[in-house]
Parts: C-alpha cells; sequence; structure tokens
C-alpha cells in the first residue's frame, strides 16, 4: 500500500477537460517532481490535491485511508474540506503570505487559530493554553531558523525579498506538519538570482525525510532532488518514471520534444 | 456682542443635533454596509437579486425623498407614525449610507486577490477566520481613502434633515432670517470646515497608521 494513491483524477472547467485521468503512487518520503508545459494540468492537480478545486471524478487515499472519492455532485463542507486539506501543504508561485502580519505572525496565525478552537472545545486550562502557545512560538522560530530567517522574524512581507517570502511561505506550510507538501512552481514569481536559496531550502526538507510533490519549470533541480519525475501533457500523465529515466532515455516523443526545448 | 453670542449659541445646539445624526449614521450604517455587501456578492442568485434592487432603488432615489417617506408613510399608509422626526431621519440616513458603503467595502473586498483567500483555505481555515483575519485588516486599509470621501460627505447631507424640520444647524441658522439676519446662516460653515478638518486629519493619521504594509 502506497502512502499516497491518486485514482484516475479527472477535472473540467466548462467544456474544457483539464485533468483526463491522473493516476499515480507516492511512497513516504518521496519526493516527486511534476514537469510539463503551460497548460498541461500540473497546478490543477495540485489544487485538487490540496481541495482548492474538487475533482469531478477520482480517490485519493492518505496512509491506507480514502480521504477523497468523487460521488456526483460533491458538495463538501467547509468542516469536511478542512479535515481533508489538513493532509496536504502547498506552496505557491505568488507565496501569498498575509502582508499585514510579520514573517512570525504569518507561521503563527493558522495554529493559533486551530488552538483557540481546541481550547473551546476541549475546554483547556489557560496553563494547558498558554504551555500550547509557547510551544507555537517555539516551533515557528525553529522553522524561521530552518529556513535561514529567523533575524527576519519580525519583518513584514513588503520589507522581504521575493526570495525571502517564498522561505518564509514554506516555513508556514510546515507549521501544520502536513503528511504531504505541495509546492506549486515555487520559483516561478523571483529572479533568477534568487531562485537558489529556495531551491536550497527545498532540497534540505528532502533530507529530512518528507513526502513532497514540486511543480517546476527547473530542470536541472528536478533531476537532482526527485526520487520520481512525472511528465505531464494535455491532462494526462505521458511519462513517470525515475529522474535518470525520464530526463536520460525519455520514452516519449511528447517528453523528449519538451525536453529539448527547455534545455 | 450679544446678538453674536445668541447665534452661536444657537447654532451650537443645532450642531450638536448635526453631529448626532452623523454619529449614530455612522455607528450604524457601518457594519449595516457590510451586510448588505454580502448579499450584493451572494453566489445564491435571488438573494443577490434582492439586495441588487435594493442597492439600486435607495442610490437611484434622493435622500431628500427618502426622508419624506420615512416620516410620512408609517403614519399616513399604516397609521403608525413614527416616533419622531429625528429618529426619521436617522433611519432614512442610516439605509441610504449603508447602500453607499456597501458598494465601497464590494470594491475593497473584491481587490483582495483570491490566493490570500486561498492561503487560508489549505492552512485549515474556516472561512470566517479568513475573513475575519486575513481579508477585513486589508479591506480596511484599502478603503479608507473612498470612505473618508462618503463620510466627508454625510456631514454635510445632514442639513437635508431640515426637510422635515428636524432643528439642525441649518435649520436653527435659518430661524434669523426672520429677523432679517442672513450671517448666521454663512456663519454655519465655520463648523462644517471645523468638523470636516478634524475629520480629514483622522484619515490621514488612519492611513499612516496601516502604513506598515503593503496590500
Amino acid at each position: 500500500m502506497s502512502f499516497l494513491t491518486v485514482k484516475n483524477i479527472r477535472k473540467s472547467f466548462g467544456s474544457t477537460e483539464v485533468l483526463r485521468g491522473i493516476d499515480f503512487t507516492l511512497e513516504k518520503g518521496e519526493v516527486v517532481s511534476i514537469i510539463g508545459s503551460s497548460g498541461s494540468g500540473k497546478t490543477t492537480l495540485l489544487r485538487c490535491l490540496n481541495f482548492l478545486e474538487i475533482a469531478d471524478v477520482g480517490e485519493i487515499s492518505v496512509d491506507g485511508t480514502v480521504i477523497f472519492e468523487a460521488i456526483g455532485t460533491n458538495a463538501l463542507s467547509d468542516n469536511d474540506l478542512r479535515e481533508k486539506r489538513a493532509r496536504f501543504g502547498l506552496v505557491f508561485q505568488s507565496f501569498n503570505l498575509f502582508p499585514q502580519y510579520t514573517a512570525f505572525e504569518n507561521l503563527t496565525l493558522a495554529p493559533k487559530l486551530k488552538l483557540e478552537e481546541k481550547a473551546r472545545q476541549e475546554k483547556l486550562t489557560a496553563a494547558e493554553k498558554k504551555a500550547a502557545l509557547g510551544e507555537i512560538t517555539v516551533r515557528a522560530e525553529r522553522l524561521l531558523e530552518q529556513v535561514g530567517l529567523l533575524e527576519k522574524r519580525d519583518f513584514y512581507p513588503c520589507q522581504l525579498s521575493g526570495g525571502q517570502q517564498q522561505r518564509v511561505a514554506i516555513a508556514r506550510a510546515l507549521m501544520l506538519s502536513p503528511d504531504i507538501l505541495c509546492f506549486d512552481e515555487p520559483t516561478s514569481a523571483l529572479d533568477p538570482e534568487l531562485t537558489g536559496e529556495v531551491l536550497r531550502v527545498i532540497r534540505s526538507l528532502k533530507d529530512s525525510e518528507r513526502t513532497m510533490i514540486i511543480v517546476t519549470h527547473e530542470m536541472e533541480f528536478a533531476r537532482n532532488v526527485s526520487d520520481k519525475v512525472i511528465f505531464m501533457a494535455d491532462g494526462v500523465i505521458e511519462e513517470a518514471g525515475t529522474p535518470e529515466e525520464v530526463f536520460g532515455n525519455p520514452k516519449s516523443e511528447k517528453t523528449k520534444a519538451f525536453l529539448s526545448v527547455t534545455k | 456682542m450679544a446678538l453674536f453670542f445668541e447665534v452661536t449659541l444657537s447654532l451650537l445646539k443645532g450642531f450638536g443635533t448635526t453631529c448626532s445624526i452623523f454619529g449614530l449614521t455612522l455607528v450604524l450604517a457601518l457594519p449595516l454596509g457590510l451586510l448588505i455587501s454580502f448579499g450584493t456578492m451572494s453566489k445564491f442568485l435571488p438573494v443577490k437579486a434582492v439586495f441588487k434592487t435594493f442597492v439600486w432603488i435607495i442610490r437611484g432615489v434622493p435622500l431628500m425623498l427618502q426622508l419624506f417617506v420615512v416620516f410620512y408613510v408609517p403614519g399616513f399608509v399604516f397609521g403608525v407614525p413614527i416616533a419622531s422626526r429625528f429618529v426619521a431621519t436617522v433611519i432614512a440616513f442610516v439605509i441610504n449610507y449603508a447602500c453607499y458603503f456597501s458598494e465601497i467595502y464590494r470594491a475593497g473586498i473584491e481587490a483582495i486577490p483570491v490566493g490570500q483567500t486561498e492561503a487560508g483555505e489549505v492552512l485549515g481555515m474556516t472561512k470566517w477566520q479568513i475573513f475575519r483575519k486575513v481579508i477585513f485588516m486589508q479591506v480596511v486599509k484599502r478603503i479608507i481613502p473612498p470612505m473618508g470621501n462618503e463620510i466627508i460627505t454625510l456631514v454635510k447631507d445632514t442639513a437635508l434633515a431640515r426637510v422635515i424640520a428636524v432643528t439642525e444647524i441649518i435649520w436653527r441658522a435659518e430661524q434669523f432670517t426672520s429677523r432679517a439676519l442672513i450671517w448666521p446662516l454663512f456663519y454655519t460653515a465655520v463648523f462644517y470646515l471645523a468638523f470636516v478638518g478634524a475629520l480629514t486629519l483622522l484619515f490621514g493619521r488612519a492611513e499612516k497608521k496601516l502604513a506598515y504594509y503593503k496590500v
């Protein structure tokens, strides 16, 4: 049983079928890169995994539990969605940090809200709540240190460079310890000289055995960091395999054509 | 000199009424406007249609006419006269300004990138938490200039209340014309200018206070 199993995911917008049956599996601690030209459905796939879009057809299982099964209308409540989303984290192309909060507050906002809810439901004592808040602070500072930005703790997003903002966004996604962390073209909005620092951070996460799905245009990076590479074209997985297989010895003509223009 | 004091005292009393209309309208119309904006942005089409129509009517009819309607219709049509001229004025102003405010809120909310909501969603926040903790303060920052504009207009619109004989500052000044005194009417400008001047400073400070982040 694989850690993540994605079966026959389909998604249409109006009459355009963006995903036409996506199947793949992922083991715990594995890193998969998804490559392919724009419009191939990479981002939509990530958004379906994070339930920002609801797939029309398909099934998603994590750690042996089916967390999503498309059934006709898919009327999922806010609470259902929140529960499902907790399995996944997402780092956006455009960072989407909250501008009115400091780096530190961006990390702690969601965990603090979650703690408040828990405190209400389980009637935590003031001391228990304080201890939990302390843990959130410690964790946030540790993650900021891990992405090399502890000294920017109290800076607002507008005072940070794009690369720094993206590193804060990565730390923010890690705050809730998702089972699977997704990256949607994490360096595409950055100046070329800033991509290195972000890619280094992502690579450092691999060392800590985290399951990751990375949609990227950085071919060199995909080749070095991934255990598995998926090449998508026109809403289907055209080719998948180890980086050596896909980059070194592509079988599909479409893959060959894509790789020859991106080199 | 005695006359000047008499006029000033009378105008100050009227200005008190002016400020009461202004304050009550602001306090009630600001939250009501937010609710109306939710209605006009509703994904449920009948609700959206009802609110859009309501906003169209209120913005499409002179406030002066709305004052007459609120003041006369309950008594003449339903046989329950409205409690007072002042209450009628506040009701008409609150409804009218809430509709204008709702459009400012709507523009502010719709200008926030959808990525902000999505970031909150993937972090497991509820819709309400996202609005309250992420979206709202960004909206506030964006709408301070247009809100300031509208609120300054409200200061001067209060003068319309004199059409149903509410004793606000212009009404008071007009009483002196029967004694062949026209200058009290012009003198009211001093009160308006002072008030609007103070509001302008206040909005400037609010903008500065929120300048630490960019949206």
